[in-house]
């Protein structure tokens, strides 16, 4: 009850000291909607890279070492995995599936547009683990293609096109690809995928670019990893294997490196309005030295005249921060829309969940900036208080 | 009154000596003062501006501590008590009244009666009490609601002397009461200052530059240089 007093102080001081709290306050709105903002846009600005990238880390991509192959003699070609090589990945990661890969790039005449694409060779018993099909089927036999997303799109590709590879032959459309997203391994979005049969026949090639392990228990990467560098390079770099858990991890610190610091920049504007709750609470405890003096006077005690000062801190500090945390949402929703043109990553908790941190801080460096004047109001000497005009 | 002999005292002095240190040279404020003030007197304290008068009463109203010599105020050595103990002391057994009245801006009349009691109990819905005691000081009803800025002098040091009543203080301190006031205004605060010390029995220590007010005392100290003349 007696708590209530004091708090009935502050606020009447806070009120008659309107426009001087109006002040303080919104700098602790700017300060919460800054911090706030930042956080959203770091945590959305996360959020849309990983959704943008379409591994989910369960990969290991198998390369030829670039560079220093063609001593070895194994093979027609060189930088390319031979069926050899591919046999021996398979051994070290069974029971896990190797998907060998052809990819090459090829100009195509699409109606009477020529266009140029990517294009993968793919077992078409191996396509259903890599991709998945948005319209018509999945491939079967030599003489189909299946049409990535954006590829179709771009050249209004539909299931029964027919696709012309310069000499190489006539591919009919059997399905379209769903979209995919930036890949680590392949990217069939702006390109085609055929059977690679028809790939080997076509190039000529019977080596392959590259072979995807797709990993069933993700704890076991960095074994799967070893195993296979263990079965190729043991006496010399004949493959360079990523895993894309690893490469999705540094992306994803340093994106989470970059919220930091943009919350941190959100922060400073935070600590100056904490300095501006200083700056104002100390001419309210000089303004009212007086005061002070006649309440100390009267028997009221040092914690209680603190309590005052706190009071009017914390005050001014939820009232800022809570108009701050409602305007942050506005805030966040603009820079959203300015920076990554949508709003899907605002209203989901690891975004929300700044509001409340924005909030907390703000109460948080209201008080800290009460603590100093608070303590000051109530170790005046009641005697000098008191004679203060 | 109840001065009879033997009693104990409320205010005992014993050599006390106040000195400030001031940057150029100490300045000593009280002077070797031993005192005894009994329950129920009515003492005026006069003096030249300096002699050490405000001293004396913040003393008394553990405002302050002495350098040496020893103050009792209730039997208790103020010198050894811890500021807590100070200010509740101020809080329960003494009230002041100044001559600046000194209510407290952000809150209305009876609110400024309330505050001291809501210090002690904690209970912020004592309003009868409070009501009761402004009553007693003929202020009228209307004005309970206003805030110290919009009362007469009068009014606001009726107000004053109902804060400093309404935790029913054996001691009441007084800096020139009247100072702020038009003679017709303090001769009627004095009239209640001196019916409180009959009626009531409170023991009231009072300073004053004014004889004419020093009159409603039982005695008179007077104080040169630090000094009870």
């Amino acid at each position: 009850m007696q708590k209530s007093l004091f708090f009935d102080f502050a606020i009447r001081n806070v009120r008659l000291h309107w426009f001087r709290s109006l002040l303080a306050v919104i700098g602790i709105i700017i300060g919460v909607v800054a911090i706030v903002s930042m956080g959203i846009l770091g945590n959305s600005l996360v959020l849309a890279i990983s959704d943008s990238l379409s591994t989910v880390g369960d990969s290991v991509i198998i390369t030829p070492h670039a560079g220093g192959m063609g001593g070895m003699g194994i093979g027609g070609s060189d930088d390319l995995l031979t069926e050899r090589m591919i046999e021996q990945i398979r051994r070290a990661v069974a029971p896990d599936v190797t998907i060998p890969i052809y990819s090459g790039s090829a100009r195509m005449t699409i109606g009477t547009e020529d266009t140029v694409g990517v294009v993968y060779g793919l077992d078409p018993d191996d396509i259903p683990i890599l991709l998945e099909v948005e319209e018509g089927a999945l491939l079967k036999g030599e003489s189909g293609a299946m049409a990535g997303a954006k590829f179709a799109e771009d050249n209004e590709l539909k299931v029964g096109s027919r696709i012309t590879l310069k000499d190489k032959g006539s591919l009919r459309v059997v399905g379209i690809l769903k979209e995919r997203g930036m890949g680590f391994d392949i990217n069939p979005d702006y390109g085609i995928v055929v059977d690679g049969n028809w790939y080997q026949k076509a190039y000529n090639q019977q080596d392959y670019d590259m072979a995807i392990v797709k990993v069933k228990d993700l704890s076991r990467i960095e074994q799967t990893k070893d195993a296979i560098e263990k079965q190729l390079n043991r006496r010399e770099t004949e493959v360079d294997v990523i895993d894309t858990k690893a490469i999705l991890e540094t992306i994803l610190t340093a994106f989470g490196q970059i919220s930091t610091f943009t919350t941190a920049i959100g922060g400073i504007s935070l600590i100056v309005a904490g300095v501006s709750i200083l700056n104002i609470m100390m001419m309210s405890v000089t303004e009212r030295i007086k005061e002070i003096g006649v309440l100390r006077s009267i028997g009221t005690q040092r914690k209680e005249v603190r309590s005052i000062f706190l009071y009017e801190a914390l005050v001014l500090g939820v009232i800022g921060s809570v108009i701050g945390g409602v305007l942050s949402i506005f805030g966040g929703y603009a820079i959203s829309i300015l920076m990554l043109q949508t709003t899907e990553y605002l209203f989901v908790p690891s975004s929300l969940v700044y509001v409340f941190y924005g909030i907390a801080f703000g109460i948080g460096t209201s008080l800290l900036s009460g603590l100093y004047p608070a303590w000051k109001a109530s170790n005046l000497n009641p005697i000098e208080a008191l004679r203060h005009e | 009154m109840s001065t009879s002999p033997g009693e104990e005292a409320i205010i005992r002095f014993r050599d006390v000596t106040k000195i400030y240190p001031l940057p150029g040279g100490d300045v000593v404020a009280l002077d070797n003062v031993s005192l005894s003030i009994l329950p129920g007197d009515f003492i005026a304290i006069m003096g030249p501006s300096g002699s050490g008068k405000s001293t004396l009463l913040n003393l008394m109203g553990c405002l302050d501590t002495p350098t040496s010599g020893t103050l009792f105020i209730k039997g208790r050595d103020v010198g050894s008590m811890t500021d807590e103990e100070q200010t509740s002391l101020r809080r329960d057994h003494i009230g002041f009244i100044f001559q600046q009245f000194n209510l407290i801006p952000l809150l209305t009349a009876l609110e400024n009666v309330q505050y001291p009691l809501i210090l002690k109990t904690g209970d912020r819905t004592c309003t009868e009490r409070c009501i009761e005691v402004l009553k007693s000081m003929d202020l009228q009803d209307h004005l309970f609601s206003h805030k110290p800025s919009e009362l007469s002098g009068g009014q606001q040091q009726r107000v004053a002397i109902a804060r400093s009543l309404v935790n029913d203080p054996e001691i009441l301190l007084a800096d020139e009461p009247t100072g702020n006031l038009d003679t017709k205004t303090g001769s009627s605060i004095m009239d209640l200052l001196k019916d409180l010390n009959e009626r009531k029995g409170k023991t009231i220590i009072m300073v004053t530059h004014d004889p004419g007010v020093a009159k409603f005392a039982h005695r008179t100290i007077r104080i040169v240089d630090g000094k009870i003349s």
